[in-house]
């Protein structure tokens, strides 16, 4: 009987012909990922344990992303302890404040995930990687102190659900609202110990950007992993980042799959993720009338270059609503050069947006945009538990970075901008400011 | 090992941000961070609960982020175990690493109630209600796992 893309690499990585679903294996990883938050308690675990060194300096990757700049002083110790650590193994992918960008943007940017790899990380949506064909997944802290001594970690093989993707999407709709379709069909645990595969013609038709979307959602409908068959597009991406040889796997005719789903892209309408859970999911058109406090583009979600340009699109010549507060953050340093170098930067200001550093801050409530008894906030990160940005009686709505602007100018949730009313303001803002460059100079 | 406690019971899809919200995540101090467990959830859960005790819920117990602090900060407060119908796959392997005992049982998930006197036997996996003089079986767990809990975690598993 034939494997999935899924257990093809776990068979390699296990160094055995095959392996069949509910087997218990110890794999050779080739990336070990931590932050500021799981790599403390994995440095913790590591010394307790006093291992004396790591199985490869350049097979772990340490990311100071979450509270960073450090929020306060029990931060700044968090990032102290895995900076010492960095220094004293010499690990060689230790990114700080200054070079470092959200986690699961930077690692594929930086060429350090590629096809064919085994890759954990003490977070959860480390299965973004399985976007390029690697299996994928996040683990805890003393899982990863483990492989950082030892170079492996402990599997049970999994069985698949399989996503056949065909056509192409709609204007305004994106691989958020593909995600968050699949998870609202699915539920929450609906891929739970198994892996999400996607497969077919449709692939092609997804920027890689919007693949990473895909799979780093994965783990929000309770899957090990996600990942994508390679294609032409997926080796351009990686040769251009990946100084290295890559394995590119593709599922076996025979293999199983406990259900293929057949999902033509075509048909996807733009989606968000109601209060509080993932799969509470409407359609644009089901959302009725809700007004908003703030809104978030970011995260390892949808912070990466082409998520900054669906915002910028919809934010360009026009003002954010008086009531909205908009943070935009730019996932990594090389998202933020070139939102500068293409004229983003100034659309957001003057939106009336504000820009940040790289950070996680507000997706999990840690700083950055918390949210204040009552609020409601459209993000485009990916949890939307109870209070998850902030108090137990604020309300996160997930979607796309189009939707997510839309909103910010419109004041409530929209597929889409108003033309007319938009139009309008811009002309009063504009007429404004020519005012008071005429009082100024009397 | 055996244990007797009573039980505290939630529903489906408890997730690791109710379990520990992120605001509290720098700290890193286990036995500081336990004083915050389930917070969002039950603001009364440090307070009411004796060691011993299990947490009894349904699916999906311990969704969300891969936060080793969530399993960690229940062990922290006493919870002998965490039954559920079913766990989220990192917690699953988190509570296992760090020695946290967890069954997996429908049964017990449903027909146990908040406060009943439970005792466990993590041996045979059953699971006896004494309030109700009812016993459920748990799945068993496969002889590697096994070996993972039965040497207190994974760290001393692979010294």
């Amino acid at each position: 009987m034939g494997m999935t893309m899924t257990q093809k690499i776990l068979a390699n990585c296990a160094n055995l012909d095959r392996v069949e679903e509910g087997q218990l294996i110890r794999a050779k990883l080739d990336m070990v990922l931590a932050n500021d938050i799981t790599g403390p308690v994995s440095i913790n675990e590591f010394e307790k344990n006093q291992f004396r060194q790591v199985f490869d300096k350049s097979k772990i990757s340490l990311v100071m992303d979450h509270f960073t700049p450090n929020k306060d002083i029990k931060s700044a110790e968090q990032c102290k302890s895995c900076r010492t650590f960095a220094k004293k193994f010499d690990i060689e992918n230790f990114y700080d404040v200054g070079n470092m960008g959200v986690e699961h943007a930077l690692l594929p940017e930086k060429g350090l995930v590629a096809a064919g790899d085994a890759i954990i990380g003490a977070d959860s949506h480390t299965c973004t990687y399985g976007a390029l064909g690697a299996f994928s997944t996040g683990v805890g802290s003393t899982d990863v102190a483990a492989a950082m001594a030892t170079g492996e970690a402990w599997f049970k093989v999994p069985s698949a659900l399989r996503f056949n993707l065909s056509g192409t999407l709609s204007p305004g709709v994106s691989g958020k609202d593909v995600i968050l379709h699949i998870i609202g069909m699915i539920g929450v645990d609906g891929a739970l110990y198994k892996s999400m595969e996607f497969v077919g013609d449709g692939i092609s038709a997804l920027s890689i950007d919007d693949r990473l979307t895909i799979a780093n959602m994965a783990i929000e409908a309770g899957a090990k992993n996600g990942i994508f068959q390679v294609d032409e597009l997926a080796r351009q991406y990686m040769d251009q980042r990946v100084p290295r040889e890559y394995k590119v796997y593709n599922p076996d005719d025979d293999a199983i799959y406990e259900k293929t789903y057949h999902i033509n892209l075509s048909s996807i309408k733009q989606t968000l993720s109601f209060p509080s859970l993932p799969d509470n999911t409407r359609t644009i058109d089901q959302v009725g009338e809700i007004y908003i406090d703030q809104v978030v583009i970011g995260s390892c979600t949808n912070g990466r270059l082409s998520d900054m340009a669906a915002a910028a699109e919809m934010l360009k010549g026009r003002r954010i609503h008086p009531d909205v507060r908009t943070i935009i953050i730019p996932a990594t340093q090389q998202v933020y050069k070139d939102c500068i170098k293409l004229g983003y930067m100034d659309v957001f200001i003057d939106a009336g947006c504000v820009v940040s550093t790289p950070t996680c801050g507000p997706c999990l409530g840690g700083h950055m945009g918390i949210l204040a008894a009552g609020e409601k906030c459209v993000a485009t990160t990916n949890r939307n538990f109870v209070g998850r940005m902030g108090h137990i009686e604020s309300e996160v709505y997930l979607a796309s970075p189009t939707v997510a602007a839309a909103s910010a100018v419109m004041g409530k949730i929209v597929g889409n901008v108003d033309a007319d009313i938009c139009e309008n303001i811009d002309t009063d803002i504009e007429e404004n400011i020519a005012g008071n460059i005429e009082e100024v100079k009397i | 090992m055996n244990t007797v406690g009573k039980a505290h019971k939630y529903g489906d899809n408890v997730d690791t941000d109710v379990i520990i919200p992120a605001r509290y995540l720098n700290i890193s101090d286990f036995q500081e961070l336990a004083k915050h467990c389930m917070e969002d959830i039950d603001r009364d859960f440090v307070d009411k609960t004796d060691r011993g005790d299990v947490i009894v819920a349904g699916n999906n117990f311990g969704c969300g982020s891969s936060r080793e602090h969530a399993p960690a900060v229940i062990k922290e407060n006493g919870i002998s175990c965490v039954i559920a119908t079913t766990f989220a796959r990192i917690f699953y392997r988190n509570a296992i690493n760090i020695g946290l005992p967890i069954l997996e049982c429908s049964e017990a998930s449903e027909k146990i109630e908040a406060g009943d006197e439970i005792s466990v036997n993590f041996a045979t996996g059953t699971i006896t209600n004494q309030t109700k003089g009812q016993v459920y079986q748990a799945k068993p767990f496969p002889e590697f796992i096994r070996n993972i809990m039965d040497n207190d975690g994974l760290l001393n598993s692979i010294k």
